[in-house]
């Protein structure tokens, strides 16, 4: 293969995640319809759309949070890295640790900073207390938050300010090495300063991670996404590169939508 | 387009419409007159079109204030962004259609003790009016969001070219034939690549029109039809 060919091949985004023909029920009631998208490895992904419209429910299929909740099922594949999720012989636990999420109100365990962190590790593995203090480092610093905490690490997680709160929760998806993780509307309880401390370390975290994210803030997904699933009534209508759905989107819906037209 | 949720959003685009239409008046106006005072020698006409560049420079700094403002107030996307764009593009486009136009007027108040040949304005008269109508479309392009007209402006932007090239060898050849025309021609010859480059600035607000409704650029260089002359280097092609 010449080095042109080689450097189109590196390029191409990987898929990390596809969903296929997806459908949803809350009862008898259809969620999601039809869905088919991918979620590229190493790029962030928002969920936009009107109140109702999936996103949410779309987050909670990838890692099979709906199973805690009777009466409500998923149709169709979604396959991570090819294996599709969905299989009942899936082990969750070990799924919920590959997909990480982080939800709008920040839910630390009402144990020590340290112990919120140790907590997730020690239910997959069995470290010494060097090699335990040394992950708990770790996740601290991929969630910047380390500087804040490392003087007070077994102080409660509840007294921590609520954007530090939220990269708590950011650093315990961290701690148990997950290839996916899942943002709903992490910023919305936060003020502008912690809403940008999170913005960058999402930006830091596509790195080494799959970043799937569900935004009420247009100007959230345009700063940092690379792509874009605008959603209504439960289906996708428009699914394209963050800078062409905001700037030049395909569907009427979706130029209303983000301009603020939809009425 | 649906209107937005907030009504204002909607008059705060709008009202940047109206006064680019404003200002386009304006400029207009002054290069009407301006080449009206240049082809009857008219010394207070020159001096009224003079006197009006400061109203066209204040409306240009009103636009440009709002349309920043709309941006950091309603962090517009899409086309909505671009509306915010192009007005500061375009006012920036029609406010050196009017600095032109004075350069014009502020020549005749040089030129009006001499007097000297004035069927070497003829030419400058079919420029004007070519410049004229270009203005007047591409205006015209922008406040019906019409592609097509804009894209006839751009197109058109050749004829006058070819216009400005035919006027500087007439008064190259009015110099020739007597060196007291030297000054008077001379002159004619700025106003000349004034109206020149006013066709320029039509064109650029043409493009604008195309980048506002289609959120793409012109496709091509313009088109140009410029042939060195005497070997006097195209200043076009630099």
């Amino acid at each position: 293969m010449n080095a042109a060919a080689q450097l189109a091949q590196v390029k191409e985004p990987q898929i990390k995640v596809s969903l296929r023909n997806l459908d949803f029920y809350y009862g008898a009631t259809r969620a999601l319809k039809d869905i088919n998208l991918p979620l590229y490895a190493n790029k962030v992904t928002s969920f936009i759309g009107p109140s109702g419209c999936g996103k949410s429910t779309l987050l909670r299929v990838l890692n099979r949070m709906y199973d805690l909740y009777p009466g409500q099922r998923a149709d169709g594949e979604v396959l991570i890295d090819g294996e599709n999720i969905l299989d009942p012989a899936i082990d969750l636990n070990a799924l919920r640790s590959r997909v990480g999420m982080i939800f709008q109100k920040p839910t630390p365990f009402p144990m020590s900073i340290y112990e919120n962190i140790a907590f997730g590790i020690r239910l997959y593995e069995k470290l010494s207390r060097a090699d335990m203090d040394a992950r708990v480092e770790d996740a601290l610093r991929g969630a910047a938050l380390w500087d804040e905490v490392k003087d007070k690490l077994h102080t409660s997680g509840l007294g921590l300010s609520g954007g530090q709160q939220q990269r708590l929760c950011i650093a315990r998806s961290v701690a148990v090495q997950p290839e996916i993780i899942l943002f709903d509307e992490p910023c919305s309880a936060l003020d502008p300063i912690s809403t940008a401390k999170v913005e960058e370390l999402i930006d830091e975290l596509t790195h080494r991670y799959t970043i799937a994210i569900v935004t009420h803030n247009m100007q959230q997904a345009v700063r940092v996404s690379d792509y874009t699933a605008f959603m209504y009534l439960g289906e996708l209508l428009e699914f394209g590169e963050t800078d062409e759905v905001f700037n030049k989107p395909k569907e009427k819906r979706t130029l209303d939508y983000v301009t603020g037209r939809f009425g | 387009m649906t209107d937005h949720i907030v009504k204002s959003y909607d008059r705060d685009l709008e009202a940047l419409g109206r006064r680019i239409a404003e200002m386009g008046g304006v400029a207009e106006q002054m290069l009407a007159e301006a080449m009206d005072a240049l082809s009857s020698f008219n010394v207070d006409l020159a001096h009224r079109v003079v006197s009006s560049d400061p109203r066209l420079d204040a409306l240009q700094r009103e636009i440009e204030e709002n349309a920043i403002l709309t941006i950091a107030r309603r962090q517009p996307l899409a086309v909505d962004l671009r509306e915010c764009i192009a007005a500061i593009r375009i006012s920036g486009d029609i406010e050196r259609v009017g600095d032109l136009a004075k350069n014009i007027a502020k020549r005749t108040l040089k030129i009006v003790s001499e007097a000297r040949v004035p069927r070497a304005i003829v030419g400058l008269k079919s420029m004007h009016e070519i410049a004229a109508m270009q203005l007047k479309d591409a205006l015209d392009a922008y406040a019906l969001r019409d592609t097509e007209r804009a894209r006839a402006v751009w197109q058109n932007d050749s004829d006058l070219d070819a216009l400005e090239d035919s006027v500087f060898r007439d008064l190259l050849t009015f110099m020739m034939e007597d060196p007291r025309n030297i000054s008077f021609c001379t002159h004619l010859l700025f106003c000349s690549k004034n109206l020149e480059r006013i066709g320029d600035h039509t064109t650029n607000i043409s493009e604008t029109v195309v980048y506002l409704v289609t959120g793409e650029p012109m496709p091509t260089e313009r088109p140009k039809t410029r042939v060195p002359d005497f070997g006097v280097k195209d200043e076009a092609a630099q």
